[in-house]
């Protein structure tokens, strides 16, 4: 049997699936439901400021019969009283004392306020604190949110106002709406965070009605940027996730990172452990089916480790850093070429018109006279010697297995593109570099 | 409809004859329509486009559908087809487009045929029209039978700037589409449609007019440069069996049309039928005989299963229909009492030799006749050749081919410099079908255009299945 338990920065879990901090976790009612359903944390959803809503707070992204690839919305932290969400918070601990509650915290830029909020909020009995450094929409404008995760500077004396007024772990949530979001992970490290948790939201306009010319979401005729969300933005978010847990200095701090952003399930969770999440976050999934899904990702990572042979979730997390690197160093001499397996083929073609209209035009259309037909239609075919192996029509083509990427060896040297700056700068001149690609057996058609 | 057909699950008395004869499909709702289109994966030199003997632009129309561009993808196939509303429907799309589509293997096939009646349905109610009449050319053409092959050649002919007129015979315009396809499949309104749009053009479609007996045909080469003939087949041949004229026996083609065109409770129909024939014509009349009410249809086809000539999706329809059959039975009497069907008195029949058809021909087993005991006998068992006015054809040295009329499938050119024809009366080999007889009407449609005008900037792709 498996163990999915999880010890994030001293907070336990019985596993590593926890709501956000987002509608789902707006209530006591919802948070012990979710609990209930197997849930192994929630993150409050975000209390402070006082604040006013608005209609209609959402809009998606809808994608070929597909609902809500991505989700949009301009809905502000908790608009309840900070005395229920208290009371709540403390009764849901109180219920599950097993499980992980973390209170959000969003308040003014003032450090008698932070830490006043915090020190009402220890009352509850939570496991930790998360804070909201990332909300890019009503409360960025107010000074709050991605306003102060954006500025490294402001990341860090906030983490240090409540790092100085308790003692429980303290995560800080980062914004994805910033240029090189290793920064603000630096900064909330120094100013003695206890866990990074990432990403927010991500700053968007859903769309525009063709009909009324009103943006998505619509308030009241007017719309504007809201916080996109959903598998839509998984990548972005893995490649956040990759570049925080990848960063020297945040690696020698081994603070743990409650990654999220687009994870929908036991699948995604993996990915973002094995980039160095110790806890997943959870939210447009449940907002899309409900607190349930958690039973499937429960089970099919449990089947998986299994299957794989790691015990506890440690014995995954992180395991795919190592392999996170860049441009630089990546095999200049690694070479692949596509090959069309004919028995599966099913000639739409479309890897014929990608590769010619939109790659380098190396598949060709042929007679090849492998079934009884009489009129066979043409078959797709690679032309291997003038294949760059771009891997573009293997990723158009419908039917599984059916174009696989081989290995080749063309006699390329293997050598990075840092090496061979440090070996041969002098091919940054055209001259050269051609001169380089001839003897190095490269051949650009 | 097709691979779409289902066994049915209505319960007859629960349902009024309207609803039992209201299309068998329920039209795609937006949403179904974009889910499906979005399932096609928009292959490049597509199969489903090479099968369609129009050569509609299959996946683009598709992609148009998927994109909320219904307009257009109603554009794109009725520039290649302009009775795309009724081949949506009546396509043996399982041996055509849709028994191309490369998703035929693993998965299911996309429903090209419903997602093409879905654009085409939605340009006729939204009154979209795609099309004007072309510059005139001061040229004149007669058409002869207002069926697909004749609109399809008129349509174009129009488009291209030719004064046409159409003559039919029977009091509504288009053919087959109107009195030859069971409503639920494809409902009158659906073919004259069609026939308004045509008339849009700037064509005159003359109704009750029958050449050889109103209008001669000599003055139509007098008066017209042109002459274009789609004419189809005509009436169900004799059994020629004892019988054949007692009370309760009638021309299947003529069953069909009645619940075209009259009221569908006033429609004489008995209570246990025989239909005789085992071609898509004769499903028809059996499936419209259960829908009508009869409580015991028999369909008697003198071969097996394995030679009807019916499509396969049509006898399984008929099955799911409650319709019976009775393979190598050969009817030999109609017997009868005070002028009244009472029964079909058959032989069972044994597969022997290969005739000259390829298909085994049946031979009657000794002392094997029977009874069936029914109130009306349906026969459908084709249709005859001959036209009122072959012999005037022959006299102007037209050539037949086994009874069809002899052209030039290039053009569409009889022996006759004046004379084109098309459809199911030029259609001496292969499946006549309606999509043909389109594709009929616009080889012809270029041919006259390049015998009177000249070789210039018509495009007409060819049929790819013959």
């Amino acid at each position: 049997m498996v163990d999915l338990k999880v010890n994030f920065a001293g907070i336990k879990s019985p596993n590593p699936f926890w709501l956000a901090s987002a509608p789902p976790s707006n209530s006591g009612y919802q948070v012990q439901k979710a609990f209930e359903q197997g849930w192994g944390g929630a993150v409050w959803k975000t209390i402070g400021a006082p604040v006013l809503n608005v209609c209609n707070r959402y809009g998606t992204i809808d994608y070929k019969g597909s609902k809500i690839v991505g989700l949009n919305n301009v809905e502000l932290i908790s608009d309840r009283p900070l005395d229920i969400n208290l009371r709540e918070m403390a009764e849901a601990k109180r219920n599950f004392p097993d499980h992980a509650v973390i209170a959000s915290i969003m308040v003014e830029s003032k450090k008698e306020a932070w830490q006043e909020i915090i020190k009402r909020t220890e009352e509850t009995g939570c496991d930790g604190y998360e804070l909201n450094f990332g909300c890019p929409h009503g409360m960025s404008e107010r000074g709050m949110g991605s306003a102060m995760g954006q500025v490294p500077e402001y990341t860090c004396m906030v983490t240090e106002w409540v790092t100085e007024v308790t003692k429980k772990p303290v995560i800080v949530k980062l914004t994805p709406n910033i240029t090189d979001i290793v920064h603000p992970a630096r900064a909330a490290i120094k100013g003695r965070a206890n866990a990074l948790s990432l990403i927010n939201t991500i700053n968007s306009v859903m769309g525009v009605d063709l009909d009324t010319f009103e943006l998505s979401p619509n308030v009241g005729g007017k719309g504007g940027h809201g916080g996109y969300a959903g598998p839509a933005v998984r990548p972005i978010a893995l490649h956040m996730l990759s570049a925080v847990a990848s960063d020297p200095e945040v690696a020698k701090s081994g603070v743990p990172i409650s990654g999220m952003g687009g994870v929908e399930t036991w699948r995604d969770a993996v990915e973002f452990m094995l980039l160095g999440a110790t806890s997943v976050q959870v939210c447009t999934a449940v907002m899309h089916w409900g607190f349930r899904i958690v039973e499937d990702m429960i089970e099919g990572m449990s089947n998986w480790m299994e299957e794989k042979g790691f015990e506890s979730v440690d014995d995954f997390i992180g395991k795919s850093l190592p392999r996170v690197s860049s441009f630089g160093d990546f095999d200049l001499g690694f070479q692949s070429v596509a090959r069309i397996n004919h028995d599966k083929c099913i000639q739409c073609n479309l890897c014929y018109i990608a590769c010619n209209d939109a790659a380098h035009q190396c598949i060709d259309l042929k007679e090849l006279k492998i079934t009884n037909e009489v009129k066979e239609r043409m078959w797709p075919v690679v032309r291997e010697e003038d294949c760059v192996g771009c891997d573009l029509c293997s990723k158009v083509c419908p039917v599984d297995d059916c174009i696989e990427m081989v290995e080749i060896d063309t006699g390329r040297p293997h050598i990075t593109w840092n090496k061979l700056m440090a070996d041969k700068p002098e091919v940054l001149e055209w001259d050269k570099m051609e001169e380089y690609r001839k003897g190095a057996h490269i051949h650009i058609h | 409809m097709a691979e779409h057909y289902k066994p049915t699950k209505y319960k007859a008395w629960e349902m009024t004859i309207e609803e039992r004869f209201s299309e068998y499909h329920a039209p795609f709702s937006e949403r179904e329509a974009k889910l499906e289109a979005n399932r096609c994966l928009y292959c490049y030199d597509a199969p489903c486009m090479v099968a369609c003997p129009t050569s509609i632009d299959i996946p683009t129309f598709i992609k148009k559908i998927s994109t909320g561009n219904v307009k257009g993808a109603a554009k794109t196939i009725l520039e290649s087809n302009i009775l795309g509303a009724t081949c949506a429907r009546v396509c043996p799309v399982e041996v055509l487009c849709e028994g191309d589509c490369v998703l035929q293997g693993d998965h299911k096939p996309i429903a090209i045929g419903r997602l093409q009646r879905y654009a085409t349905d939605d340009a006729t109610e939204r009154g979209i029209k795609f099309f004007k009449a072309g510059e005139p050319n001061g040229k004149k053409v007669a058409i002869v039978g207002s069926g697909p092959a004749g609109l399809s050649c008129a349509g174009e002919l129009a488009k291209l700037g030719f004064e046409v007129t159409v003559f039919e015979k029977q009091k509504w315009a288009g053919g087959l589409s109107t009195y030859g396809i069971v409503v639920f499949r494809e409902p009158l309104e659906v073919s004259l449609a069609e026939v308004k749009a045509i008339e849009e053009l700037g064509v005159t479609v003359k109704t009750g007019v029958e050449i050889g007996k109103d209008v001669q045909f000599d003055d139509l080469l007098k008066d017209y440069d042109a002459v274009f003939i789609g004419v189809g087949l005509g009436k169900v041949p004799p059994m020629e069996v004892p019988g054949e004229k007692l009370e309760g026996v009638v021309d299947g083609l003529d069953f069909v049309a009645a619940t075209k065109t009259e009221p569908l409770d006033t429609i004489k129909h008995g209570n246990r039928i025989c239909v005789i024939g085992a071609g898509n014509t004769a499903i028809d009349c059996a499936t419209i005989a259960r829908r009508l009410g009869a409580e015991r249809v028999t369909m008697i086809y003198r071969r097996s299963e394995a030679e009807m000539p019916a499509y396969h999706f049509e006898y399984q329809f008929a099955l799911g229909e409650g319709v019976s059959f009775m393979f190598l039975t050969q009817p030999i009497e109609i017997v009868g009492e005070n002028g009244k069907v009472t029964g079909l008195k058959c032989v069972r029949m044994d597969l022997g030799a290969p005739d000259a058809s390829g298909r085994r021909s049946p031979v009657p087993v000794p002392d094997s006749e029977l009874i069936v005991p029914c109130d009306m006998v349906i026969s459908a068992i084709g249709q005859i050749k001959p036209f009122s006015f072959m012999d005037t054809l022959t006299a102007l040295g037209l050539q037949n081919v086994k009874g069809y009329i002899k052209v030039d499938p290039k053009t569409n050119k009889t022996d006759h410099p004046k004379i084109f024809a098309g459809g199911d009366c030029v259609r001496s080999h292969g499946e006549a079908s309606t999509v043909m007889a389109v594709q009929d009407g616009k080889i012809a449609a270029k041919g006259i255009y390049e015998h009177l005008i000249g070789k210039q900037a018509v495009t007409v792709s060819a049929a790819s299945k013959a």
